[in-house]
């Protein structure tokens, strides 16, 4: 029943691009997209820099195809699938089993937000086409119907670890012979909901963010998609694409210490990262990279830290966070991360932790400082952990 | 797969050992409001306080299929949920719209999260295990079902807790009637499937499951499949899944002692039960549900727990007694909205 899941296509769009190759441009280059809020309509506009994608909404339904007024987080989430399924050469899923689970945790939100400005005073005000999108699943069926999927369609909502589960409920799926294709990761536009939420735990960085530094402040919030096509042994003949890598370890564990805050030992993180080991039948030491979720904020990194100091003792892993480039796109980050270590596993990219200045006491390591090249990395390991103690961790392999 | 146990807190008198049958509660108006335990034997009283009414309802209904089933390290807890923690969200968007962004609690925030009552039962718990929710409309119990068979037949997990859940809220109810989906003239729920017309009555409920793979002698019924199939074009296509869903499971449509339909009073909504009933479900003994749970996404998970119910019974309440026949196989079809259309099919141990 074990057999192989391997990854076939990849699409994302965020701050710092709106294809995987702008994505890849930008990390190669040392391009943040941090930057002054530009788009959101926000009271705190002037506060949190965030990573938003540059473009309008306006300009997203443009690129999307769909009709103007549609939520944000819906047409982010269509421009990354379809990039995603496109770069698999697939053109007829006609014959295949497909499915498309995709996570997300605003939904509508930012459609809701502009309705509540009505409805609040007076019930019978406010435009309905504004929530009639608001359930996180609705996103999913919207895009679900624009890329033609019907077989299998389906949401997770795991907080900031959404579209790392979503990506291993879709290899399951695959590896219980109930799909063929499966188009898995998430979406989430930045939202007044989600960054005043943010703003009350009082985890925003007013700066560009610090991930895994000693001065780390907080996080900046972004925004974006990202999605893997997951494919089964049975049609990688029939593809006529080379394939990107394999899924080879996934592991879902939960903390169990707070709703939203991390154990200071990482009990959930570790369990996670040992999980998926365990599941490709690897080795610490083969893990040439560490997609880290490193968000910026004291806790994550420190928790994080902690985990991978013991996993990793003895060992000098390579590791970043690239949320220094998008932000911590919440129910999307898995997806856009499992892109970027797709990519590295593949062409051995090894990304920067961009303004990495000072070491955490009682961490071993130091993240990566530049970009570089690094042919002989073999295993990717990406980490997503959030609210309610949901911790997840993945694993790409090179083929 | 088996159904070691079960918990329900819905509109009716489902919670511990209700005899929920011979005192069914009756609604007139727009709604079917859940009748809530006292909590305070099922959770710590300093956490009720700080929980919303989804959440109080999730936990609860989860920890008392834990304490049935004599589990308290289960191996999963994963949870189907459309609209996730409403009332937090509510309050969150409503101060944050009233006040202008400006001095927020983050309490309601933090409980807004979708994975709130996931993350709570393992808090309690102390569970480190796979933990997941999945918020997927109509068919957010059938992703957690499906999510949790898939561990149980993969041999990761030996005991998985799953549930559905989902609140009605003042400003999520006069939202949804606008859009048309409530009655507009009060009928009782006894009445709403005898007296079809437009729209329906609101409903909410949490119902949870503790599945095992191995049999414990004592199960309240077994799983054999669920399957959820979206948007189909046809009654034809629908027609196909069922036949396809039993076929795959070498079960023949009369072998089926019993279906239990989401007949909603809606007349556009129940064309398709209407159909079904002419044909394919003709010659079984057919029972709704939603008079007694109202229409909400994961009403399913009543469904499942009414079916499970039925099972262990022996005999299907609603059923005249000189038709009874010992129930074996049931089957569950529901749709939502004509979007997310699924089948459960239980059968006695």
């Amino acid at each position: 029943m074990d057999q192989p899941v391997f990854i076939a296509g990849l699409g994302v769009i965020s701050a710092i691009g709106n294809t995987v190759a702008q994505n890849r441009l930008s990390l190669e280059q040392e391009k943040t997209g941090i930057a002054p809020i530009q788009y959101l309509d926000t009271e705190h506009r002037d506060e949190f820099p965030v990573g938003e994608v540059k473009l309008s909404n306006d300009e997203l339904a443009g690129l999307s195809g769909f009709k103007r007024g549609i939520s944000r987080t819906a047409m982010l989430s269509l421009i990354a699938a379809r990039e995603a399924l496109t770069d698999t050469g697939i053109t007829n899923l006609a014959g295949l089993r497909t499915g498309f689970i995709s996570a997300n945790t605003v939904g509508g939100m930012d459609k809701t937000e502009n309705f509540f400005r009505d409805f609040l005073s007076d019930n019978t005000k406010g435009r309905l086409r504004n929530v009639v999108n608001h359930e996180c699943g609705a996103i999913t069926n919207l895009v679900a119907d624009q890329l033609g999927i019907r077989h299998y369609v389906g949401t997770i909502s795991t907080a900031c670890s959404s579209s790392a589960n979503a990506i291993m409920y879709g290899a399951r799926l695959i590896k219980n012979n109930m799909l063929d294709v499966v188009i898995a990761g998430g979406t989430d536009a930045l939202t007044r909901f989600t960054l005043n939420g943010f703003n009350t735990l009082m985890i925003l960085d007013k700066q560009p963010c610090q991930p895994f530094d000693a001065n780390r402040r907080g996080l900046n919030l972004g925004e974006g998609a990202g999605y893997v096509v997951l494919v089964s042994k049975r049609i990688v003949s029939a593809l006529k694409k080379e394939l990107y890598c394999s899924l080879s370890g996934y592991h879902n564990t939960n903390d169990a210490y707070h709703q939203t805050a991390s154990s200071p030992e990482g009990t959930g993180s570790l369990l996670a990262m040992e999980g998926a080991l365990k599941k490709s039948g690897l080795q610490t030491a083969d893990i040439g990279y560490i997609n880290l979720h490193g968000t910026g904020t004291q806790n994550n990194d420190s928790s994080e830290g902690a985990a991978i100091g013991k996993l990793f003792a003895g060992y000098s892993p390579k590791m970043s966070s690239t949320k220094a480039f998008t932000g911590h796109t919440l129910g999307a980050s898995g997806g856009i991360e499992a892109v970027f270590s797709a990519l590295a596993v593949q062409r051995g990219l090894l990304y920067p932790n961009l303004r990495f200045e000072k070491q955490m006491e009682g961490f071993p390591f130091t993240p990566e400082t530049r970009f570089s090249m690094q042919p002989e990395i073999k295993h990717v390991l990406s980490n997503s952990f959030g609210f309610g103690g949901n911790c997840s961790s993945l694993i790409f392999s090179k083929l | 797969m088996y159904i070691k146990a079960a918990s329900n807190i819905s509109p009716q008198n489902t919670f511990g050992n209700q005899p929920y049958l011979s005192e069914l509660a009756e609604y007139t108006g727009e709604q079917l409001t859940c009748i809530e335990p006292e909590y305070k034997t099922l959770i710590d009283p300093k956490l009720i306080r700080r929980m919303s009414r989804i959440i109080k309802m999730g936990v609860a209904t989860g920890m008392d299929c834990l304490h049935q089933a004599g589990i308290n390290a289960p191996d999963a807890i994963i949870t189907g949920t459309a609209y996730g923690c409403l009332a937090d969200t509510n309050t969150f968007l409503s101060k944050m719209v009233q006040q202008n962004e400006d001095a927020l609690s983050p309490t309601p925030f933090i409980q807004s999260t979708h994975n709130t009552i996931s993350a709570q039962i393992a808090l309690l718990l102390q569970c480190h295990q796979y933990n997941n929710t999945f918020v997927n409309g109509g068919a957010s119990f059938e992703n957690a079902l499906l999510d949790a068979m898939m561990l149980l037949y993969e041999g990761t997990a030996a005991n998985v807790l799953v549930g559905g859940i989902d609140e009605i809220t003042a400003n999520s109810h006069a939202i949804l009637k606008r859009m048309g989906l409530y009655r507009r003239f009060p009928v009782s729920n006894f009445e709403l499937l005898n007296i079809p017309g437009e729209g329906t009555m609101a409903g909410e409920g949490a119902a949870f499951f503790m599945l095992s793979q191995e049999a414990s002698g004592n199960d309240w019924a077994k799983i054999e499949g669920v399957s959820s199939f979206y948007k189909p074009r046809s009654i034809a296509e629908i027609q196909q899944h069922i036949n396809t869903f039993l076929l795959t499971r070498h079960i023949d449509i009369n072998e089926i002692d019993l279906v239990i339909t989401g007949n909603n009073g809606d007349l556009k909504n129940d064309t398709v039960y209407g159909q079904l009933q002419q044909y394919d479900f003709a010659n079984i003994p057919a029972i709704n549900y939603k008079a007694l749970c109202g229409e909400y996404p994961t009403s399913s998970a009543f469904a499942m727990w009414l079916a499970a119910h039925e099972i262990k019974n022996g005999v299907c309440s609603f059923v005249p007694q000189s038709n009874q026949i010992p129930l074996k196989k049931v089957l569950i079809y529901n749709h939502y909205q004509n979007i997310h259309h699924s089948l459960i099919l239980l059968s006695a141990c």
